[in-house]
């Protein structure tokens, strides 16, 4: 190749390496199409929870193994759809849903301050019951026709207060028009059986008492004054009551401002990191060495790149596979230049020592990373959530790093010779 | 090259095995001694951090033992200080119900005038989840180790993939010994370590057995533990050089990171140290003792 060849090359190959820099950190169009920078918050690398805050809740349905598994199949999709429902209802309309093996969903909320009122209002049952004073269940929700949150004076003797009005279906009306009567007469009333607890979710709400046969389809209940309290009430009861109950059986949630800390911290540790490198390797190996350092600029932004438009979930453990695969990738680096430099002392010239390193480093470099990446397969395919998080990354790192040692660094070597760098104190020899 | 080797590593392998040994055993008394520091994540249990916006001492841990003991009848299990100005704490409980944990986060948040945005992060794991987590995790390490070997020993050879794998159960049995001596908690993030370093050391462990199985073409008159010496050697510089580069980097990680972090960054640091030592001293010392002991070589 000529010299003037090379340097055209060479200029080339570091214009598409800043030009990858430049994207990752600043986005680019071309016409109508946008790539978005990769620290673009809205269209850039996905953020995970644990970084701009957010909780990820794990429900489990409590139902004993005679369940055959279509009914099982059937409820848990009756509770994913009203699962997003409350959501809905809850304002957290970015939630996400997932449901994981055969009776767990997870629910992945993004910024939430109070994590656990997410865990009441979306794992209650919302199993609705007026129970008479003997224990028996005389209405359930099944029974109510319509449920509304309501204002006013629920009768003569209560002040104005939020409550939720119901109306029952007829069935209902007759068993609670027998309920009162049964319940009304003298000896019940003598004995303090007179009441009806409604009870939601196995706690008692209010337990209203009577004193004659009340043959209405209007009831109310109270619980507090809370006008949204009632208005949520209200909603589930009209929903219906989940299949089965959902335990919370694991909650991980992170309030923003940790989230935030933890994000810069990454980034800044990242930053210097990468200095610290760059210094090293300027230093240790100088010409090959100024190269690695190009190769790694346009490395991470090829990692944060694809992370980006591939919208991967980059979470904190995420983060530390990135960080931890920019020390490995100039490992391949490293490889190839200590045999440059093996072959250089061995009296090579540098032409020939440039690509007898790359051919005795090449099996090095693709069992090494081969191996590691059996590593970051199985950890990705059966981890959980934040393993997953940081195999993905690592995987995609290794990956690169590998792409990049084999083809860019050997082509760049091969340019710099080319354009006349052949003193082998370059080479640090 | 040859001249330039001071020492010859293969001849004295009995004092890197007695080295690994040693440390090893200080694990495993410890671990006889104190067992394991089981986090939440694998014994289930709930864990808060609160920002108390105050600076921790005696009476912040009673007050906030008189909250937890109030809501759920004992103690918490622990309460640290953490935190770069030491003014937030982490609760560490048994696994409690969202009740629970919202009347202990109420109850606190009174006392100290806290805001909700101070909840700075809750986790709350059950034991079921717990146990499904130390299955998943024994499940993925058995099958990256077994893959592992089975590639390695289609490029080379039976003997050099159970070298590199006693290599790594030797990287992880260390890492579990710092984790028992310092009495690290064991989580999440203990998992992703390990298999980090698994990935980390044998990457290593190969740079070295490539260079055994190149320099056994070419030194076919030297015995098999002078080509494990010189290829060692030969690969030194890179062992160190890379060993370098990711420290420097995973040190920067653990002195600026959040606890979280910290957490990850410290046992990974130990496992690049063991994982580097076990590469240079210890797994080519092993491939030539099962080497001669089931081949026959010099």
């Amino acid at each position: 190749m000529k010299k003037s060849t090379s340097i055209i090359c060479f200029v080339l190959v570091l214009l598409i390496i800043f030009g990858l820099a430049y994207t990752a950190a600043f986005g680019f169009t071309v016409g109508d199409y946008l790539v978005p920078s990769a620290l673009d918050e809205e269209n850039g690398i996905r953020r995970g929870l644990d970084l701009v805050g957010g909780s990820v809740i794990t429900f489990e349905a409590q139902v004993d193994d005679s369940i055959s598994s279509d009914e099982l199949a059937q409820g848990m999709d009756t509770c994913v759809s009203m699962l997003r429902e409350r959501l809905d209802d809850l304002g957290y309309l970015e939630a996400q849903l997932t449901q994981q093996g055969d009776r767990r969903i997870r629910v992945e909320i993004p910024s939430i301050s109070d994590p656990e009122e997410a865990v009441q209002k979306l794992g209650a049952t919302a199993q609705l019951q007026f129970i008479d004073a003997d224990g028996n269940v005389v209405i359930t929700g099944a029974d109510i026709e319509r449920a509304a949150a309501a204002y006013g004076k629920i009768n003569d003797y209560t002040a104005e207060q939020n409550y939720v009005a119901l109306t029952l279906n007829s069935d209902a009306v007759k068993a609670f028009s027998e309920t009162t009567r049964k319940y009304s007469t003298a000896d019940n009333m003598a004995a303090g059986k007179n009441y009806i607890s409604i009870v939601l979710d196995g706690v008692v709400k209010s337990a209203p008492s009577f004193t004659e046969q009340l043959n209405t389809a209007n009831l109310s209940i109270t619980v507090g004054n809370d006008p949204d309290e009632c208005r949520w009430l209200a909603n589930i009861i009209s929903a219906g009551a989940l299949p089965f109950s959902l335990k919370d059986i694991e909650l991980r949630s992170v309030g923003p401002v940790l989230g935030e800390r933890a994000l810069e911290s990454c980034i800044t540790a990242g930053g210097i990191g990468l200095l610290l490198v760059m210094l090293f390797m300027l230093i240790f190996y100088r010409v090959p060495g100024l190269l690695a350092d190009i190769i790694l600029v346009g490395y991470v932004a090829l990692v944060a790149l694809i992370l980006s438009i591939f919208r991967i979930n980059l979470s904190l453990p995420g983060i530390a596979g990135v960080v931890l695969s920019i020390g490995m990738a100039v490992d391949a680096n490293v490889v190839i230049f200590e045999r440059i430099r093996e072959e250089l002392r061995a009296g090579k010239s540098i032409k020939s020592s440039i690509t007898a390193g790359f051919s005795r480093a090449f099996a090095a470099i693709l069992d090494s990373n081969i191996t590691t990446i059996i590593a970051a397969v199985v950890l990705y395919y059966f981890g959980t959530g934040t393993i997953k998080g940081f195999a993905i990354t690592f995987f995609i790192g290794i990956v690169v790093s590998m792409f990049t040692a084999i083809f860019v660094t050997r082509l760049m070597l091969k340019l710099s010779v080319g354009m006349g760098l052949t003193n082998s104190k370059a080479y640090g020899v | 090259m040859l001249e330039k080797i001071r020492f010859n590593i293969v001849e004295k392998r009995k004092i890197f095995f007695i080295i690994s040994l040693c440390i090893i055993a200080a694990g495993i008394i410890g671990f006889i001694a104190m067992g394991f520091n089981l986090d939440i994540d694998f014994i289930g249990g709930t864990t808060m951090h609160i920002d108390m916006h105050k600076a921790f001492d005696n009476q912040m841990r009673d007050d906030i033992n008189a909250v937890v003991t109030d809501v759920m009848g004992e103690k918490a299990s622990s309460i640290q200080k953490t935190g770069s100005s030491g003014t937030e704490v982490i609760i560490k409980t048994k696994e409690l119900s969202t009740e629970q944990r919202d009347a202990i986060f109420e109850g606190i948040k009174e006392k100290y005038g806290l805001d909700d945005s101070d909840r700075l992060m809750v986790d709350n794991v059950s034991p079921a989840v717990g146990k499904d987590l130390s299955r998943s995790a024994f499940i993925s390490c058995a099958l990256a180790v077994l893959l592992m070997l089975i590639y390695i020993t289609i490029r080379f050879e039976f003997l050099t993939g159970l070298s590199a794998v006693i290599c790594l159960m030797h990287d992880a049995l260390v890492m579990l010994t710092i984790y028992v001596l310092f009495r690290l908690p064991m989580g999440l993030n203990f998992i992703a370590a390990i298999l980090t370093i698994l990935g980390y050391s044998i990457n290593a462990t190969i740079i070295i057995f490539d260079r055994v199985r190149e320099n056994m073409k070419l030194l076919r008159r030297s015995g098999f533990a002078e080509v494990i010496n010189v290829s060692i050697w030969q690969t030194l510089t890179r062992s160190i050089n890379t060993s370098l580069t990711t420290l420097m980097v995973i040190v920067v990680l653990y002195i600026l990171g959040v606890p979280t972090i910290k957490d990850f960054a410290f046992p990974i640091i130990v496992g690049i140290i063991a994982g580097t030592y076990s590469s240079v001293f210890i797994s080519g010392n092993i491939w030539y003792v099962l080497r001669k002991k089931f081949n026959s070589v010099k």
